[in-house]
């Protein structure tokens, strides 16, 4: 259960991206979290509950983009989907394939809501 | 002119309603959630790089035998090397004291109940070790195939140990701990005889199949001779540190890239 440690490096990265933004609350963050990432989705939305608490997301909630293992085959060409402990060519077999998608664990979405005097001009 | 009203006034002028009103907006961001941990790694990482100590992280689960494997890695390097051992349980000095009967400094690291060790506590475990009388640091990590794997410490290279009495289908089962390996040992080998149901090469089989291209030994620590090809590998490690290669552990981190294929 190493997800609540996880979340707190979240926190932090969402009120630096709050402070920047000149931000009073956020709403939601979007989170990427990659079947190869050893994160557990699960866990890491209840950490969160927990994390949230008293920092400028204590309302926001957590919308989870989890993102299958995907593997490029350099022998074949092939690009697929793949189980995450299942790293082999769907087509020729090998194992010896460059893993492209699944180890994402990035915050990629803030939604926020700006004081009307931090607002910028429009 | 103003984009809200269409009114020639100047952008910062009040509008009777909706400058009242707070603005919500949506900001795409690319942030790293192990961004402070990976930070510290670096740190650490500097600090043996600029001394040529090469850092090796033990990962496996409870009672695969990494405290028993150091303890006769120390015995069959017999001096050639400085050593250090950082060990990480969640309670008792059990495991620093049995490498410290060997002779060689370890400094305890209990966590409570946290289950891995990150870059800050081994940065922390630093202060009171001798990096400019060293060669290679071992970092033992907490017992457990899940969490470990997450957490860059600063080390050069993760060396996971599966014990054959755990079952050869580890690998497919823990696949994050596995795929992280630089190294793969099979452990307690001495103990095949008397187990019908473990298949070494089923166990390579569940470990490539994560498409891990490391290599795998077999040892023994009750068998001083099976340590052998271990040492070699630390010997040929070692020789990489000290050429000034760039060594990075595989970790499960976004964005990062393998280090070059298996030795």
């Amino acid at each position: 259960m190493h997800e609540l440690a996880l979340c707190q490096g979240l926190m932090a990265e969402i009120e630096r991206v709050a402070r920047q933004q000149q931000a009073s609350a956020v709403q939601r963050v979007r989170v990427a979290v990659g079947a190869l990432s050893g994160v557990e989705p699960q866990l890491l939305e209840r950490a969160f509950h927990v994390a949230r608490a008293g920092t400028v997301a204590g309302g926001a909630w957590l919308q989870l983009d989890v993102l299958p293992a995907r593997v490029a085959c350099d022998d074949c060409g092939v690009q697929a989907e793949v189980p995450a402990n299942r790293l082999l060519c769907p087509a020729c077999g090998t194992w010896r394939v460059r893993v492209v998608g699944g180890e994402e664990l990035l915050l990629t979405q803030v939604e926020l809501t700006r004081d009307a005097a931090a607002a910028q001009p429009t | 002119m103003c984009l809200t009203c269409g009114c020639a006034a100047p952008h910062d002028h009040l509008h009777a309603v909706s400058d009242q009103r707070p603005t919500q907006e949506t900001i795409d961001v690319l942030g790293r959630l192990l961004d402070a941990n990976d930070h510290e790694a670096a740190h650490n990482r500097d600090h043996f790089d600029a001394r040529g100590v090469l850092a090796i992280n033990l990962m496996s689960s409870p009672g695969a035998g990494k405290t028993r494997l150091l303890e006769a890695t120390i015995d069959a390097l017999a001096g050639r090397y400085r050593i250090a051992v950082i060990e990480g349980d969640l309670e008792t000095e059990n495991d620093a004291q049995r490498i410290r009967a060997k002779g060689v400094p370890a400094v305890q690291i209990t966590t409570g109940t946290a289950c891995h060790l990150d870059a800050h506590m081994v940065h922390s475990a630093l202060h009171v070790v001798d990096l400019d009388h060293l060669d290679l640091l071992f970092i033992e990590n907490v017992g457990n195939l899940v969490c470990p794997a997450s957490f860059d410490l600063g080390h050069h290279l993760n060396v996971t140990l599966l014990s054959v009495t755990e079952g050869a289908d580890k690998p497919a089962k823990y696949p994050v701990m596995f795929r992280a390996a630089d190294l793969l040992l099979l452990t307690k080998t001495d103990l095949l005889g008397a187990i019908d149901d473990f298949d070494p090469q089923a166990a390579v089989g569940h470990f490539r199949a994560l498409a891990n291209p490391a290599p795998v030994l077999q040892l023994s620590a009750r068998r001083g001779e099976s340590l052998t090809p271990w040492i070699e590998w630390l010997d040929s490690q070692l020789a990489r540190q000290r050429s000034g290669e760039r060594l990075r552990p595989y970790m499960q981190s976004d964005g990062r890239t393998r280090h070059a294929a298996a030795a």
